[in-house]
């Protein structure tokens, strides 16, 4: 037997090892990035809105005009990424509420995975492409 | 009150609503015609109403949201504070959602 199979020795139990670690394994990371992101989107709440009064009514190509200023691109931008990880975190806490099922909670945690990555690139990438002006 | 229930609800509101969200910004990435469709959309009275139901849910999550930021720091359990919280959150939800449009449909955003 080599000293690598030997098993670590600790004195602290299984149970010392996953308390206060959570439905989501993952202790209070969770807890802490939610609040952030909410101070964020909060703080980012008024000029989010004036740039949406600034783009009513208006056609795609003054639309595109807007979006593609820089102080515009980046605060949609802080905002999405704010938004998204905020939504999935958010989304994993509901799910974790309702679903006890370890193996059946995977699903709905990867879809939820999914979908706020999935927004966040797709949102992300169309105002990429309005400041590249391509 | 049980308002914690509404706070998930609009949450869970909210991250559905990013779809529309996203939809419009590659819309408008696209060209006239795709952000054109966005328009007709939003232009409509469904389109409308769930617009309005979203700003909505944005103003009373966020509210609710600093709410639950002073209790995490460990202010406004008393009971009287507590009612004083959620009644401010429901009351601000509505007043600022109104306010926006007021001021939406003032500068325009009606046509």
């Amino acid at each position: 037997m080599s000293a690598t199979d030997t098993p670590k020795r600790s004195m602290r139990t299984p149970l010392g090892r996953v308390r206060n670690l959570g439905a989501a394994h993952s202790g209070t990371s969770d807890f802490w990035r939610q609040r952030i992101t909410g101070v964020a989107m909060t703080l980012l709440m008024i000029p989010v809105l004036v740039i949406v009064m600034m783009l009513l009514g208006r056609n795609q190509a003054g639309a595109a005009q807007i979006l593609s200023s820089i102080p515009v691109a980046l605060i949609l931008l802080l905002f999405i990424f704010a938004s998204a990880w905020h939504m999935k975190i958010g989304m994993q806490v509901v799910i974790e509420d309702y679903v006890h099922n370890e193996k059946l909670k995977l699903i709905p945690v990867m879809l939820n995975n999914f979908f706020s990555i999935a927004v966040a690139l797709a949102s992300t990438y169309a105002i990429l492409k309005l400041s590249s002006g391509v | 009150m049980a308002l914690s229930i509404v706070h998930r609800a609009t949450g869970i509101a909210l991250y559905v609503g990013t779809l529309l969200l996203a939809w419009w910004l590659i819309a408008a990435a696209t060209g006239p015609t795709a952000y054109a469709h966005v328009q007709a959309f939003t232009g409509s009275i469904i389109g409308r109403l769930i617009v309005f139901g979203y700003t909505w849910a944005l103003m009373h999550h966020m509210l609710s949201g600093i709410r639950h930021f002073v209790w995490d720091l460990g202010f406004g359990f008393k009971a009287n504070e507590r009612e004083a919280l959620t009644w401010g959150a429901l009351i601000g939800g509505i007043v600022l959602t109104v306010l926006i449009w007021i001021i939406a449909y003032a500068i325009g955003g009606g046509r």
